[in-house]
């Protein structure tokens, strides 16, 4: 193998091309970039970027990183179709890219729901370097702001706003916060914690368009119900869509995202797909396809090492995701879906910890500024309630013993 | 202000570093190999794990919480001087410190 193409440099795509590199591979490797610059970190976007403002700080890599790993860069640079019998990627500049292998770490991009008024001033999505840009220069002259989706980015923006001295009034379609990513009993946690920052929070209704004001600039939102909420910027924070469509136009299969073996392989054996874009088979059986960075990166370590080295095991890694919301660092261990049972453990003067399990077996931890319990839980996914139930449910107790074990 | 990282292999680099940014962020930013970071500081994993220098343990002060637990997740042997160098920031005090990177942070 002399040549593999990355499309796509957000951290999946800049880790591919590092691990490769870090594996032993000493071929060429080009990585195209739709967006302009380096790669960088994107969580900090809806955190740490928005009190600071320092771009240079998100770069996951200096320049220099990439010259002496010899990783060729060509960012701003749209591929416009994937040619799989010649083996080449076609870039928007009219450049053919020919390929031994080619990694697709296309990643998402935001939904866009059917409503009207999205394209007036001061509608604004979060996803990128320039969105957050956008927002932090708009948010110093914001007095109220309008989120559309009550899920981390949502959230985060919130919290964030309210310490800058913005009004936020949060308008989630479903009754509950973050419900495809946390357990009721967490939700209705944070739920309180926004409310104590001054936060308006309506659930389960629907936003049905933006409303302009004089000039065509937003002013606010219109909700299903008939009633009206004020606000002259408005973050639309409804998840986000896997960009797929080149994968699909190659006749690659793609079903909510690229479908891909345990292996991250398409069907195409010189195609691998990871990261948010990448849907591989979960541990229910079926698709499953995560956004977060522990995807991003444990998927791109997962590709080099089967590239390089031709380890056809299949991937395993246990799933993490995390959300700061002002002071709240909520950390979450495995995977929610299939649960069938919980517990919310009490803990004094802080969040609870909620464990949820799946057919007798710990398949999710959720806790809140509590790392070293959120450490625990990773190592211990899978394990049997008994032997947790035997240690009090203490996870860090339960993890010296099976290490000691 | 500068940093010095002394690789496994001995190989000392030196940084420079700005005050109130983190050792993690001043490693991964001057391209030091040794320090990961992959989770940008968020205390989610253990591969940015130093060692401190023995004279400059009491300068650095002790670890934050949660710190310890993380470190148990660490690849590399866990010793008094360990720390998560996305928890030290740089100050004055800490002008010129010198810092050992383990064998391996995966």
């Amino acid at each position: 193998m002399q040549r593999i193409v990355i499309i796509g440099s957000g951290q999946g795509g800049q880790q591919a091309a590092a691990s490769l590199r870090q594996e032993g591979f000493s071929g060429e490797i080009l990585m195209l970039g739709e967006e302009p610059g380096l790669p960088y970190q994107r969580p900090p976007l809806s955190k740490a970027y928005m009190a600071n403002g320092d771009a240079g700080a998100l770069l996951l890599k200096p320049a220099a990183f990439y010259e002496r790993s010899a990783i060729m860069l060509r960012d701003g640079v749209r591929v416009t179709a994937i040619d799989r019998a010649a083996r080449a990627v076609l870039t928007g500049d009219g450049a053919r890219h020919a390929y031994d292998h080619l990694i697709l770490a296309t990643g998402a991009r935001n939904a866009r729901p059917p409503i009207p008024g999205l394209d007036a001033p001061g509608v604004v999505g979060l996803r990128s370097l320039a969105d957050a840009e956008r927002i932090r220069r708009r948010l110093a002259a914001t007095r109220q702001a309008v989120v559309v989706g009550g899920g981390f980015i949502g959230l985060e923006f919130a919290a964030m706003a309210r310490a800058a001295g913005v009004g936020v009034t949060v308008v989630e379609a479903t009754p509950r916060l973050m419900a495809r990513a946390v357990s009721p009993e967490m939700a209705a946690h944070f739920l309180d914690l926004h409310r104590a920052m001054g936060t308006e929070l309506l659930l389960g209704v629907q936003a049905a368009g933006v409303l302009t004001g004089a000039a065509g600039h937003a002013a606010g939102v219109a909700l299903a119900d008939g009633r009206e909420v004020a606000g002259d910027l408005v973050l639309m924070a409804t998840g986000v869509r896997p960009n797929a469509e080149l994968a699909e136009a190659a006749g690659l299969a793609c079903a909510n995202g690229i479908l891909v073996d345990a292996t991250l392989a398409t069907a195409d054996p010189a195609i691998s797909a990871l990261g948010d874009v990448a849907a591989f088979p979960g541990p229910l059986g079926a698709p499953l396809r995560l956004e977060s960075v522990q995807a991003a990166v444990d998927h791109a370590r997962h590709v080099a090492r089967r590239l390089v080295h031709g380890d056809g095991r299949p991937y395993a890694a246990v799933p993490w995701f995390w959300s700061d919301q002002g002071k709240a660092k909520l950390q979450i261990a495995g995977l929610l879906s299939g649960a069938d049972h919980s517990l919310a453990l009490p803990q004094p003067d802080a969040a609870p910890v909620v464990l949820l399990f799946r057919q007798g077996r710990l398949a999710a931890v959720e806790t809140v500024n509590a790392p070293g319990i959120h450490m625990a839980a990773r190592r211990l996914i899978g394990a049997p309630q008994d032997s947790l139930r035997a240690h009090g449910y203490d996870l860090r107790a339960a993890v010296k013993a099976v290490s000691a074990a | 202000m500068k940093i010095t990282f002394v690789a496994a292999d001995g190989t000392r680099t030196q940084v420079q570093a700005r005050e109130g940014d983190s050792v993690m962020h001043t490693a991964v930013q001057n391209d030091v190999d040794g320090i990961i970071g992959e989770c940008g500081g968020s205390m989610m994993c253990a591969t940015c794990h130093c060692y401190v220098d023995d004279g400059w343990t009491e300068a650095v002060g002790g670890q934050e919480e949660g710190e310890s637990d993380l470190l148990d997740c660490a690849a590399s042997e866990v010793r008094p001087t360990s720390r998560l160098s996305c928890q030290i920031r740089m100050r004055a005090e800490l002008d010129g410190i010198v810092i050992h990177l383990p064998e391996s942070q995966l």
